[in-house]
């Protein structure tokens, strides 16, 4: 058996290598800057925490932060009750299933920058069509002047960028569930809330984590968009953690501070995601007790 | 409850091109069911048994004839309307909830208050023998505690009129299968609600119900107590499918007082020659079936005395299979081959012949059994 | 041959198998019995070498196989579900096996007409499965496991989806072409009818134990432990506790003692048992009859070497010929098969007798037979 199980080391070694090579090494070297800094030269200092108490002190860390929390509590809170809402809305046989599935697939198959550049164009008022549009209706709404209107174009962007995905995981929880159930909810006269809260949901927890967790991770780290569309204005209204941490970096080559950054918002990302996972994973739990008393 | 009246019913899917090409999934009928009975639809797949099922659930509206319940037309409502319940072939339970709130979960539905519906889910877990696990995860639960829970959504209710059953048994395991269907039968018993149970399994649908429906091809072929199924099967295919191993059907023709299965004449009782000679099957040298159930035959030895015996017939034994409780004994008759049973621990006679009864013989003419009219 | 020796394995932390040693024979029909999850489709993964056993020897034909991967294995399986290729016509399903391993044209030609006359589908052989009926579905996919011509034959329940009455035909017809082949062949089933009608030779599995191996006849007929009695048993088994003491056997609580005739013919001599320790009789539901005289193959019996049941009627099944009756004899559901129709109403007094040869002794505490000294019978 020992044999036998080294030569299964064996097989797995490969991809530990990949693994090492593309991320722990490269993540080593953050861990390495974030404790040291440098004048040049290849001269490094330890300065142990320092990096990371200055940042975590920073007005600028915070105010990024709480930005980027709000964007991804926003796009949950939108993009999670719409893609359900079509997925339930959505047919479930004939050839209509294949075209609402085509439509549903094609925002996702657009790059980001290309996303982008698109609503960048789309929203601006002097050429774009959505911009000029409200202004020819007499909305004032300018996205690189107006902080309301440059969340509400983010948010719009990725709504109609990454609701589909949602759709579709939902779909797929939502056409595996056996006919029989809808037959035995309708004899007990279920309300159409009651077959979605008790047999509907339930079904499609698993898929809805998956959902959750993908939605969140992406729009927390959300760059590309942002940057090509709103470059971070009006002012610092849309400087998410990663525009901030890129201008840190690569705009000011503080290497240092960017580096305790960079980890501190891994840790955050990896923590808010257990907790998601945590909470949704014992959500069942919970419903019982609750369902008692109504 | 209800009795329920199918009223010159019959389907054809795709009603649009209801044309001569496109065949009856279930054959024009009437029945009428009784008030509190319970009744078995039993037959292949593919006989139309589901069909009927989901007509009467009100899940498939029926191409032509009504639906009554209690004289009341039921035929446009919903399934959710007609007051009806029904436990599924895989367990249907709300996962979330526990047995309890499983339970309550039809009457929360129609807003009943919450004492009554703690009453009436207290008394149905009773009723179920699930008391002490009343606030279980009904996920939790085996297959047929969960099927009891399907079951008892429909128990809980007062205003249900009807139980229906499709193919309840089918993930259940043997020892529980027995279980099961007895708590049912008792339940029946008990409360006397009208039930009604879809089945391919002979022992379930004999076992349950006090009247058996036996279809086949989309067609009823005969409705009657387990008794008369047994004994005297209208059709050669009721004769067959009921039964384990079934009738045997051997053809033969009637040579007025006998029937004559490859030379060997079998003398059939008073009402049966009665008859035949009134439908003048005699004189037409028509080939007919003879049906005898293996459990009406007797091996003997093919002795001196079976030899006088115009109520024995000598037989070719080809195969003996030992099924524990009994012997299935194969045979050969002239060109036929049919088989009986030899209890267990009894000795196979090497030269055999068969004892057969006059009376549990049966004739049949193109696989209708030949009877007295009325 | 496939042995199995010594046979473990534990998923989530649990015995899927525990201690399993088995001998197939080639040409031998091994069948498989027990209830859902007792462990049935595990052995079967295992020695379809599907999943590795986390101890123990299998070796095929003396050789070790534990590792080989199923692909290298000369094996078929049939499962529950009707599994073919959809896309394909019923011939080229039944080819397929012969089309991967490179047989000729002509081999692969012949092969499948044999396959496909025995198992009755010669009509077929240019439709597709989706067009057939359950029954023929599993049909193709028994031929295609035949068709092979492997060395080791795995049926998971192949009947457990079919219609009764067709699952009875090919019942009947199974053991006929399984004796052609040659081959280890193993069937697992939940219904010891089934285990019946194909005879050969049967292990009963509980919670992945193997409690007994042998002649399927005898395993129904001799049992070595309760649980083994208790799976080979449709209707259940009935059982009821006995308490020994000087006066000889009686019914736990009863105040009466067995007569002296009835004692001598269950034990030849009263097992020595530990104070406080039980028996447990028990007697399937056919071996109950409900007059004293009864005659068994044509001999008849006197009253006072019977047992003396008297229940309690629940309810009573009627199946047109024959009576299950359920009843309640000290505490114990209990369920009689009467030849005939005896419809006892629910609550009623039942006397039921039952002949000493037609009962099996256990002890309580280990579930171990207890037979007569002498062997006899």
């Amino acid at each position: 058996m020992k044999v036998q199980n080294n030569k299964a080391w064996l097989m797995v070694l490969p991809m530990l290598l990949l693994v090492a090579v593309s991320a722990i090494i490269p993540l080593m070297t953050v861990v390495n800057y974030s404790v040291q800094d440098t004048f040049g030269n290849n001269e490094f200092f330890w300065v142990g925490t320092e990096w990371f108490q200055e940042v975590l002190a920073s007005e600028r860390f915070h105010n990024a932060l709480q930005r980027t929390l709000l964007f991804s509590a926003l796009i949950l809170a939108i993009e999670i009750p719409l893609g359900i809402a079509i997925a339930l809305a959505m047919p479930r046989r004939g050839i209509a299933v294949s075209f609402c599935l085509v439509l549903m697939a094609l925002p996702l198959l657009i790059p980001w920058n290309v996303v982008g550049t698109i609503w960048q164009v789309f929203g601006r008022v002097d050429i774009g069509l959505l911009g000029h549009g409200l202004a020819s209706l007499g909305i004032d709404y300018n996205y690189t002047q107006n902080t309301l209107d440059a969340w509400a174009t983010l948010i719009i962007m990725d709504v109609w960028h990454w609701t589909s995905l949602v759709v579709l995981l939902c779909y797929s929880g939502l056409v595996s569930i056996p006919e029989v159930y809808y037959q035995a909810a309708r004899i007990d006269g279920a309300s159409r809330w009651a077959i979605f809260r008790f047999i509907q949901l339930p079904k499609i927890k698993r898929v809805l984590l998956i959902a959750v967790l993908l939605r969140f991770m992406d729009s927390f780290m959300i760059y590309t968009e942002p940057f090509v569309v709103t470059g971070g204005g009006p002012g610092n209204s849309t400087t998410f953690l990663s525009i901030d941490l890129v201008q840190m970096a690569v705009g000011q080559f503080d290497l240092g501070p960017a580096a305790a950054m960079s980890l501190i918002y891994f840790l955050i990302i990896l923590l808010l995601s257990w907790v998601f996972y945590t909470v949704m994973t014992s959500l069942d739990n919970d419903a019982t007790s609750e369902q008692g008393r109504h | 409850m209800a009795s329920i009246h199918l009223k010159n019913l019959g389907h054809r899917y795709s009603a649009s091109d209801a044309g001569i090409d496109n065949p009856y999934a279930l054959n024009p009928l009437d029945q009428v069911w009784e008030d509190g009975g319970a009744y078995a639809l039993l037959g292949p797949s593919g006989c139309g048994k589901t069909t009927l099922l989901n007509i009467i659930s009100g899940l498939l509206r029926p191409s032509e004839g009504r639906v009554l319940f209690d004289g009341e037309d039921v035929t446009d409502l919903s399934t959710e309307r007609r007051n009806i319940a029904q436990v599924f072939q895989f367990p249907v339970v709300y996962d979330t909830l526990t047995v309890a709130e499983n339970l309550a979960f039809p009457l929360r539905n129609r807003g009943m208050d919450s004492a009554t519906i703690e009453a009436r889910v207290s008394e149905t877990l009773t009723m179920l023998g699930l008391e002490r696990r009343a606030n279980e995860r009904a996920r939790s639960l085996n297959a047929d505690d969960k099927q009891k829970i399907s079951l008892g959504r429909g128990l809980v209710r007062t205003d249900v009129r009807a139980i229906l059953f499709d193919e309840p048994l089918t993930v259940i395991d043997p020892h529980l299968k027995w279980q099961l269907r007895t708590e049912l039968k008792k339940i029946h018993e008990r409360y006397g609600h009208t039930m009604i149970y879809v089945t391919h399994d002979q022992t379930e649908a004999l076992t349950f119900a006090d009247k058996v429906v036996v279809m086949n091809a989309g067609s009823i072929l005969q409705v009657g107590s387990p008794k008369e199924l047994f004994d005297r099967p209208r059709h050669t295919f009721v004769g067959t499918f009921i039964g384990s191993p079934g009738m045997n059907v051997l053809r033969c023709i009637f040579d007025g007082e006998a029937a004559v299965v490859d030379g060997v004449r079998l003398p059939l009782d008073e009402a049966t020659i009665i008859a035949a000679h009134a439908r003048g099957l005699a004189a037409s040298g028509v080939s007919l079936e003879v049906g005898m159930r293996p459990e009406s035959l007797v091996l003997v030895d093919a002795g001196a005395s079976s030899a006088d015996d115009p109520h024995c017939f000598n037989v070719d034994v080809i195969g003996v299979e030992d099924l524990g409780r009994h012997s299935l004994v194969r045979l050969r008759l002239g060109q036929q081959l049919l088989c009986a049973l030899h209890p267990e621990g009894a000795e196979i006679p090497e030269a055999a012949a068969l004892r057969f009864d006059p009376a549990r013989t049966l004739l049949y003419e193109s696989s209708l059994l030949v009877e007295a009219i009325g | 041959m496939l042995r199995l020796a010594n046979i473990a394995r534990r998923v989530d932390s649990h015995n899927a198998l525990e201690d399993i040693s088995l001998e197939l024979k080639r040409g031998e029909l091994n069948i498989l019995l027990g209830p859902t999850l007792s462990g049935k489709t595990s052995l079967m993964r295992v020695m379809a070498g599907l999943d590795r056993p986390d101890s123990g020897e299998l070796t095929f034909d003396g050789e070790s196989v534990v590792g080989v991967p199923v692909q290298k294995r000369d094996l078929a399986m049939v499962y529950q579900q009707f599994i073919n290729y959809p896309s394909l016509s019923v011939y080229e399903n039944i080819a397929s096996p012969l089309r991967v391993a490179g047989l000729e044209r002509h081999e692969i030609e012949a092969r499948v007409a044999q396959a496909a006359q025995l198992l009755k589908l010669e009509p077929y052989l240019n439709r597709k499965p989706a067009n057939l009926s359950g029954g023929q579905q599993q049909r193709v996919a028994l031929a295609r496991a035949l068709v092979k011509r492997a060395s080791l034959v795995l049926l998971d329940e192949p009947l457990a989806n079919l219609d009764y009455k067709l699952r009875e035909e090919l019942r009947a017809e199974l053991p006929v072409l399984f004796a052609e082949l040659g081959a280890v062949l193993v069937y697992a089933t939940t219904e010891p009818s089934e285990a019946l009608v194909l005879g050969g030779k049967t292990a009963c599995l509980n919670r992945g134990r193997l409690e007994q191996f042998g002649p399927t006849l005898d395993l129904y007929r001799d049992p070595d432990t309760l649980m083994a009695a208790r799976l080979f048993s449709d209707p259940p088994l009935n059982s009821v506790a006995l308490n020994r003491d000087d006066g000889g056997l009686r019914f736990e609580g009863a105040e009466q003692a067995f007569p002296a005739a009835v004692t001598a013919e269950l034990v030849s001599e009263l097992p020595a048992t530990e104070a406080g320790s039980t028996l447990t009789l028990a007697v399937r539901g056919h071996h109950l009859r409900l007059g004293p005289d009864i005659s068994h193959a044509g001999e008849s019996v006197a009253c006072e070497s019977l047992i003396e049941i008297r229940g309690t009627v629940d309810v009573t099944e009627i199946t047109g010929s024959e009576s299950f009756v359920h009843f309640t004899f000290m505490g114990q559901p209990w369920v009689a098969l009467l030849d005939g129709i005896h419809a006892f109403p629910g609550g009623a007094s039942i006397t039921l007798y039952a002949r000493p040869h037609d009962c099996f002794l256990f002890h309580t505490q280990t579930g171990n037979r207890v037979r007569k000294l002498g062997g006899g019978e």
